[in-house]
């Protein structure tokens, strides 16, 4: 197996103290990572390092094209969009600024949507969609972006159990593909039927199998003490 | 009945009135459908008034409207740029004072005994003196603003359905404000001299909330934005000759009565279904 991200002691800051640091973890094609941690702990800076968004403060990071899932309140619901056009945003990347999509980016749009199950919703608006048909039309465009490693930000947070039944098939799909996904998510029992997690508190907690990784301990410096005992 | 229809035409000057509302509203009714989308409808607005003391400044000493509006316009946006730095100010407060202290120089400009009259076609324009010059000017930016927002569309699709990703997506903002900024002072520039300092927003911002409240997509939403302001120009110009009133200003309020109208209609029909 190929490491497709790796992480040297990698820090990131917006000021003057730094938002997540001592973050050193290599992920192989093929496997999923559950990003766990509070809010405000570290996860979405981590996810914008990896982006390209922010740069290192300190440290190395290497990995190939990265597509992000977000969370999709924080895109325009309201905005006039079909899912096929948000998809379509996947081929952007790959097309100088002056340049329309053409035909193939279409098709491979479509085959996307088709991939995630919302074929006959293309030509649905994007804020009309139910969270979980919204979450897979984002993952949609990251097939479109055709990127080795994808992050999803709490992808499951608002889902119903048959949304998320449906998502967890298309991760392990996206894996079995020999992609790296970055998955942040509140739950540790969730994270455990994935091959890596990776606990941030403002700086990496511990890295590893699940197993292995999510002890007592763990949990307890990464969600501080009292809540580690409800987990 | 004919009369009323084909009178107003049979003038030169109400002729060129209208082909140059129609540009206009092309130019606009398209460009306003990004700047509401956007949210820049304030700054579309503080911009326009912004400029006024750049185009009485042309009045006073003969140089091109344009040419002073241009003038005007980086000096309204250079001034917001530096309130909006002021830590004591949060940017909507520094735009208010930055664009009313710009209105009011304007005005005391304008009103002081040395000016010559007309100040009133600077603020409310003065569509009926449409030149051969401004006709071909507002040709030109119809075609610049249509080609723009067409090569820029997927750009502006991405952007403006979320920022915070676009970059991941290959396509910073940064590309896109310049640009719908650029095409935002070239239109205020060229509309201002035929709708006037007050009313230009009204060309910009009404036709494209009309035709959100009945379209489903960026590229319908543009076509009727642009068909709205064809036809409040229209209606407007009709007004104006046979009610006698203002031009400008009766463009401007059918602009708008066509965003109210719109709103109360699919309002009605929001209740019946």
């Amino acid at each position: 197996m190929s490491v497709l991200v790796r992480a040297e002691g990698l820090a990131g800051a917006y000021g003057p103290v730094d938002a997540l640091n001592e973050v050193t973890f290599a992920l192989q094609a093929g496997e999923r990572c559950g990003v766990l941690g509070p809010n405000g702990g570290g996860k979405t800076t981590l996810f914008r390092l990896l982006t390209g968004e922010l740069a290192p403060r300190r440290g190395t990071l290497e990995r190939p094209r990265v597509a992000i899932v977000a969370q999709t309140e924080r895109s325009r619901l309201d905005f006039p969009v079909s899912a096929l056009d948000v998809a379509l945003m996947g081929a952007l990347s790959r097309t100088p600024w002056w340049r329309r999509p053409r035909r193939t980016e279409r098709a491979l749009a479509h085959e996307a949507l088709e991939r995630v199950g919302l074929a006959d919703e293309a030509q649905r608006t994007f804020g009309d969609l139910s969270g979980g048909q919204r979450q897979r039309v984002l993952v949609a465009r990251a097939l479109v972006q055709d990127a080795p490693v994808v992050l999803l930000d709490e992808p499951f947070t608002g889902l119903d159990a048959r949304s998320a039944d449906r998502l967890e098939r298309l991760l392990a799909e996206l894996a079995a593909e020999g992609r790296a996904l970055l998955i942040a998510t509140h739950d540790p029992d969730q994270a455990r039927g994935w091959e890596r997690v990776l606990c941030v508190n403002r700086r990496m907690v511990a890295f590893g199998a699940p197993d292995a990784t999510l002890t007592d301990a763990v949990l307890e410096q990464t969600y501080g003490r009292r809540l580690a005992g409800v987990l | 009945m004919l009369d009323v229809l084909l009178d107003p035409w049979r003038d030169e000057l109400t002729r060129r009135a209208l082909a140059e509302v129609t540009l206009l509203g092309i130019a606009g009714g398209a460009l306003g459908c990004w700047i509401v989308h956007l949210r820049l409808a304030y700054a579309a607005e503080s911009l326009a008034h912004g400029l006024l003391p750049g185009l009485v400044v042309a009045a006073l000493t003969g140089i091109p409207l344009l040419a002073g509006g241009a003038a005007g316009l980086a000096l309204a946006a250079l001034g917001v740029a530096v309130a909006g730095r002021l830590p004591a100010l949060d940017q909507d407060t520094a735009v208010a004072v930055v664009v009313t202290t710009l209105l009011g120089l304007g005005g005391l400009l304008a009103l002081s005994a040395q000016t010559p009259p007309g100040l009133g076609d600077l603020l409310f324009g003065d569509v009926l003196a449409t030149g051969d010059g401004d006709l071909a000017l507002a040709a030109a930016t119809v075609a610049v603003v249509l080609a723009a927002l067409w090569l820029l569309h997927p750009s502006l699709l991405a952007v403006t359905f979320d920022r915070a990703i676009a970059p991941a997506l290959g396509r910073p903002p940064f590309t896109a404000d310049v640009a719908v900024a650029l095409l935002l002072a070239l239109v205020l520039l060229v509309a201002v001299q035929g709708l006037g300092n007050l009313l230009v927003v009204a060309v910009l911002v009404g036709p494209a909330a009309a035709a959100r409240l009945v379209t489903r997509r960026m590229a319908p939403m543009i076509a009727v934005a642009a068909g709205v302001a064809v036809a409040g120009g229209l209606a407007g110009l009709y007004v104006s000759y046979h009610g006698r009133t203002a031009a400008g200003a009766s463009v401007a309020a059918a602009l708008v009565a066509a965003w109210a109208l719109t709103a109360a209609a699919t309002h009605v029909r929001g209740l019946r279904t």
